[in-house]
């Protein structure tokens, strides 16, 4: 058979199978008696960041078939969503975010790409779209100023607000910020956008208090670490903020850090590379790793406990996970927390704008995610999220919510909290006296007017 | 039966030497230019911004590698270096230069890459194939690193994913993706027509020659030199005006990280995939490698929607993919620009066997 005969009959297989699968989209029956309200998600599922992708936008889609389940949507208002594989590649989630910003006859709420170089990329046409950028402890820092990003929300915290609280961990273990003075601190970071973005505050307070910062970039997808790591020997660090992404990178890390015999519990680990997945890439060598948690691990929260209830108990198989042992890890727990979020922004605004039950638009979502407030014990053990954030609450000035983190420690099978009760900055007023310089800054630059805002 | 040259005589060198001879293939280009200026009027936002413009833009950048690789046989892997170089060197204009209209600030950009793009094309006049591919791979690294070292390049910004400013000419703001899509057409039509000319007037002759033996080519006297340099520098300036199109009509923040050696990879396919040689398969390449993946995804989440596991459907895809890129080398390996000629062979006969 020649070439051409080959390609004809593959291309006529191909128009005819097209057609089929269209004819069967065509009849899918339109069902539109039940309001809805459309989320997308913008996924990453393959590629090194897989295990952050998985676990926490699988967290997201089981939070929202959750509350169509179990309480018949958002006032009744049923939560749909439309995936898009960005492979955290900042090109590829452009594409995803104009593919995704209209679905029918309704526009996206809000962009949650859970990567900082792709929330960069968006970040100056989300105002324009009406679309919230939920940057949830990720993105851009300043942009946790209100009123020059009004469409950006960084809740519960963002990457400023955690260097400055693993460094007042280190302080506190090292008996004072007095006897900071002299000690040297390695930033070993992946060399994006985002390994890059806690560096103007982390600099500001070791010059404060006579630290010796050294800033060591690694090219991504960094899984070659051994120069670094050598260097961070020969400079006798005292302590290292690791700042990597994807288990490949967590897992080098560790084992590189055994080789040259740095004590792996004087790495603390970033929030977004530091999880289960991420220590046992390390293997036995990860025991005593400490890594920042934003949101907290576990089953014993009601919420997660009855999730699993619902969506996965006794092979119920409407879980999202394919590994349902998933359930209640870091990541997944996070992903969980971002669409609690997305849900209560969602019931504020019908609550606002006099909704209830009806779809909203992205300004009005906008307002609702504004007014999420968590600092309710009452309605904390309502959602059964106590404990697993910080109570906090967001204002039209501050965008970044809580600041607080806690500090745990793996023991080689799971993580132990080490810090007594969720932990900021030594000093917050000056994080965010240097968030809103810098955002006052950012504004003056491209002309833009501040906001008013009353608190 | 409607694509025959018969009746169609050429009367007069200039008529002999237009670049579409067939009376059809003008009228075809017309009307693929007339829908492409008018395309706007119809496509909505998503198809102009997420498809149109960065497969435009793409395609202007698989052209400056056909002319390095397809024209001139030099095999480089910096292409994506050289993008980085244009896209940064607009921003830095823009920014410092007051007033400089967009396509003023384009241009230079291409010229500052072209600038790049000789310096690195120097090791070819001493390697050749594999090997030169190698010594441009180090043009990839070093630029990027150079960029993300000097924070002078990025205005000293902290995070290193700087916005890119708006398009502005003839104190006009381009900011719908309808302006900044006709922006980059125009751009492209103007330097597709240029590559063309040069690849069939006596600078691509001089490429080819070299290309197919350079022993051969100095001994007729061409001057390796200056040929290969000029395909290196004029390659690097199509390279580079793609980047900053690429920065300021596309992704609208201009970072290093965007630019990396899995880009200069898929450029290098596109050329491949479309066709060594032709102006045409850097259009077609650029196509299907950009198009595909996104088809793909629609396709399949449109088909199964959320009833199979979205991490299946993405691994899937990505083997789909590579299955058909091989398939299609095998089946064809000269590339898309060889089918499309393949079909206006037939379609001369058409709707008779012979």
């Amino acid at each position: 058979m020649s070439s051409k005969n080959i390609l004809r009959r593959g291309l006529s297989g191909v128009a005819a199978a097209g057609a089929i699968m269209a004819a069967a989209i065509v009849s899918t029956p339109t069902m539109a008696q039940q309001p809805e309200q459309y989320f997308p998600v913008a996924s990453m599922r393959v590629g090194p960041y897989n295990a952050m992708g998985t676990g926490i936008f699988g967290g997201v889609i089981d939070y929202l078939n959750y509350v169509n389940i179990k309480h018949g949507g958002v006032n009744g208002v049923k939560l749909v969503y439309e995936e898009c594989e960005t492979e955290y590649n900042a090109a590829r989630s452009v594409e995803c975010y104009q593919r995704l910003l209209n679905r029918g006859d309704q526009k996206m709420l809000l962009w949650d790409p859970y990567g900082t170089p792709l929330a960069y990329a968006v970040i100056g046409r989300v105002a324009a779209d009406n679309v919230v950028l939920a940057q949830a402890g990720y993105g851009r820092t300043d942009a946790a100023d209100g009123r020059v990003w009004p469409w950006v929300f960084g809740a519960t915290a963002n990457y400023w607000s955690q260097i400055a609280m693993k460094l007042n961990f280190i302080q506190q273990k090292e008996g004072g910020i007095d006897k900071m003075k002299g000690k040297t601190i390695v930033h070993l970071h992946i060399d994006t956008a985002y390994g890059r973005e806690p560096l103007p505050a982390m600099r500001q307070i070791a010059k404060d208090w006579g630290v010796n910062l050294i800033e060591i970039p690694i090219a991504p997808p960094g899984l070659e670490q051994q120069s670094q790591w050598l260097q961070i020997r020969q400079a006798k660090a005292d302590w290292v903020t690791f700042w990597g992404a994807g288990a490949g990178m967590s897992g080098t890390a560790i084992t590189s850090a055994a080789r040259v015999g740095f004590p792996r519990n004087k790495i603390i680990f970033v929030t977004f590379g530091g999880a289960e997945e991420d220590m046992i890439a390390g293997g036995a060598q990860a025991k005593d790793t400490h890594v920042v948690a934003m949101v907290l691990p576990g089953k014993q929260f009601p919420l997660i406990a009855d999730i699993e209830k619902v969506l996965y108990s006794g092979g119920a198989g409407k879980g999202n996970m394919q590994n349902p042992a998933r359930v209640g890890t870091i990541y997944y727990n996070r992903g969980v927390i971002a669409a609690v979020n997305y849900v209560e922004a969602l019931r504020n605004a019908q609550r606002i704008h006099n909704k209830v039950g009806k779809p909203v638009t992205g300004a009005e979502f906008r307002d609702g995610y504004e007014a999420l407030d968590y600092t309710s014990e009452a309605r904390r053990k309502e959602l059964g999220i106590d404990g697993m954030i910080p109570p906090y609450k967001l204002t039209c000035r501050n965008h970044e919510g809580a600041g607080t983190f806690h500090m745990m420690q793996w023991d080689g099978n799971k993580f132990q909290i080490v810090s007594k009760d969720w932990l900021g900055a030594n000093d917050p007023k000056f994080i965010r006296q240097l968030i809103e310089d810098s955002a006052e800054k950012y504004a003056k630059e491209n002309n833009i007017t501040l906001r008013d805002c009353p608190n | 039966m409607f694509y025959r040259e018969a009746g169609q005589f050429r009367t007069s060198y200039a008529q002999d030497s237009q670049i579409f001879p067939l009376r059809q293939d003008r009228i075809g280009i017309a009307i693929i230019l007339i829908a492409a200026v008018l395309l706007p009027f119809v496509a909505n936002a998503y198809w102009l911004s997420a498809i149109l413009i960065p497969w435009l833009v793409l395609s202007l950048v698989a052209l400056g590698q056909n002319i390095l690789m397809g024209y001139a046989g030099q095999l480089s892997l910096g292409s994506a270096g050289f993008m980085a170089v244009g896209a940064f060197a607009c921003y830095n204009l823009i920014l410092r230069v007051e007033g400089i209209p967009f396509v003023v600030a384009v241009a230079l950009s291409g010229v500052c890459a072209a600038l790049v793009g000789i310096v690195f094309g120097l090791p070819s006049l001493r390697i050749r194939g594999l090997y030169l591919a190698v010594a441009t791979l180090a043009s990839q690294f070093f630029i990027v690193w150079a960029l993300d070292k000097f924070p002078w390049f990025k205005n000293y910004d902290p995070a290193g994913v700087i916005t890119a400013q708006p398009i502005i000419m003839f104190g006009h703001n381009f900011a719908s993706p309808r302006e900044k899509y006709w922006v980059v057409l125009a751009i492209v039509a103007v330097l597709a027509l240029l590559a063309k000319n040069m690849a069939r007037g006596s600078v691509g002759r001089g490429w080819m020659a070299v290309r197919d033996m350079d022993v051969a080519a100095e001994a007729m006297g061409l001057s390796l030199l200056r040929t290969k340099l000029q395909a290196f520098a004029i390659s690097s300036f199509y390279c580079g005006v793609g980047g900053a199109l690429f920065a300021f009509a596309y992704l609208q923040t201009v970072e290093p990280s965007a630019f990396t050696i899995e880009l200069s990879f898929r450029i290098l396919f596109m050329v491949i995939i479309g066709g060594l040689g032709t102006i045409m398969g850097s259009f077609l390449g650029a196509g299907f490698i950009l198009l595909m993946p996104i088809f793909l995804n629609v396709f399949f989440h449109g088909v199964f929607g959320q009833s199979v596991d979205a991490g299946v459907i993405s691994a899937v895809e990505q083997v789909i993919f590579g299955v058909m890129i091989i398939t299609f080398l095998i089946y064809e390996p000269l590339g898309l620009a060889r089918v499309w000629q393949l079909t206006k062979e037939r379609l001369r006969l058409w709707p008779f066997k012979h």
